[in-house]
């Protein structure tokens, strides 16, 4: 498991070069996917996969607004490459191979964990932007809402 | 004698108007121009109409509308007391540089702060479109390395993240330096698709990597479109349907490409060898 979050957390990092990520927000990156893929693990067994998928999104999430916040620059930067390791890419080829060689049930097995991944993810992603954005300048740091007092 | 003085005093009025005029359309220019650049680059569409009102109020034109599609930006202004500007552009979807989109929210928090005049801004904005990318060869590494980490995550041993690493750096390959953007972006795809699945495939008969589901699913994961499918449901949240459907609809083909792709390989595998292979 230990390997596995490792993993995560250098595949985002890896990733985020690919989008152009600056350089000051790699690790940044890389703590958001490694803690989402972690959260993933811990609660796939005991809740399911849809719901783990739902719950590590719900973190992701909220980790990448407080670095948003925190940083002062966009949350799509730690939330595109954070998001990475959960997006059902694999499982969504691997419902094409399945139609491919005719083993319809499989594929609708697949195909239908894909789409409740996705479901999950577009949920989770939805309900942490609901949340207004007060909340989350409270959870940054003092020193900064210090300098923006100053401004105004 | 009255009569010249009064011209006079219109024509010098109708300079200062002339004067306005010339910086509201420069404000604005600016404005369209951050705008392109964060929706080309992969911004919400929240975003991008956000900082357009910034920048236009900041520099005092009150007035102006944009309404924002994923591939283009209407811009409008003027009303009584100020002049009527009206501008169109037109942006195709491509790729996304997550650096270009938090240097022009860098500049827009530096805009109200007042560090900047316009002609600043605009030469801020041209320095962020010129600015580069990553170069190649880190490019091709960093997919490398990021397929073999993946591969980790669906149970892959050392000799499938070997695979995973070298199938997308020959992935990368294709597209830095074969591809470069000409062909469509479904071909593309299910070119990439194709190409990987070969690389995967190859290395499974030969008995080097033992997991092909573990060696696909990571080394697809660079061509996976993270940035539409993220973008597309924070539209959606913000409540910009139209422009989340167009990205919705830009990953699910993007998807599609890539497991027709894969299939298509798959298919002829099966032809010439015969039986299930995984």
């Amino acid at each position: 498991m230990i390997m596995q979050v490792i993993g995560a957390t250098i595949g985002t990092m890896a990733f985020s070069l690919l989008y152009g990520v600056p350089k000051q927000y790699y690790p940044c990156c890389g703590l958001v996917g490694g803690a989402g893929w972690l959260i993933y693990l811990l609660t796939k067994p005991i809740i399911g996969t849809a719901l783990g998928a739902f719950c590590s999104t719900v973190f992701l999430v909220l980790l990448s607004r407080i670095f948003a916040v925190k940083k002062q620059c966009p949350v799509t930067i730690f939330l595109i490459a954070g998001i990475f390791p959960l997006v059902p890419g694999a499982g969504i080829c691997m419902t094409s191979y399945y139609v491919v060689v005719n083993d319809i049930r499989q594929a609708f097995t697949t195909g239908f964990m894909a789409m409740k991944i996705a479901v999950s993810i577009v949920l989770g992603i939805v309900i942490v932007f609901g949340m207004p954005q007060k909340w989350f300048q409270r959870l940054g740091n003092i020193s900064l809402r210090r300098k923006e007092k100053e401004f105004t | 004698m009255k009569r010249i003085q009064g011209s006079k005093e219109i024509r010098i009025e109708r300079e200062f108007e002339w004067e306005i005029m010339k910086e509201d359309r420069m404000v604005l220019d600016a404005a369209l121009e951050a705008g392109c650049i964060l929706l080309k680059n992969g911004a919400e569409i929240f975003r991008v109409e956000e900082t357009i009102y910034r920048i236009c109020r900041y520099y005092g034109v009150y007035s102006c509308n944009v309404f924002t599609l994923t591939n283009g930006i209407f811009l409008t202004a003027g009303d009584t007391k100020e002049p009527y500007f009206a501008k169109v552009k037109h942006l195709p979807l491509g790729g996304a540089n997550l650096g270009r989109v938090a240097a022009v929210n860098q500049l827009s928090r530096e805009i109200e702060q007042g560090k900047y005049t316009i002609e600043e801004v605009i030469q801020k904005l041209e320095e962020i479109k010129r600015s580069k990318d990553k170069s190649k060869v880190s490019k091709l590494l960093a997919a490398g390395i990021g397929c073999s980490a993946f591969c980790i995550l669906f149970q892959g041993t050392l000799f499938d993240c070997i695979t995973a690493f070298c199938s997308g750096i020959s992935y990368y390959i294709f597209k830095l330096y074969i591809e470069k953007g000409t062909l469509s972006k479904i071909t593309s795809n299910l070119c990439g698709g194709i190409l990987i699945t070969m690389v995967c495939l190859l290395s499974y008969q030969l008995h080097f990597g033992e997991h092909l589901y573990g060696m696909v699913a990571g080394s697809i994961m660079p061509l996976v479109p993270g940035v539409p499918f993220t973008n597309s449901i924070r539209d959606f949240a913000d409540g910009d349907y139209i422009s989340g459907a167009v990205r919705m609809l830009d990953a699910i083909l993007v998807f599609f490409s890539i497991a027709i792709g894969m299939g298509f390989v798959f298919l002829l595998y099966h032809h010439i060898m015969g039986g299930a292979i995984l």
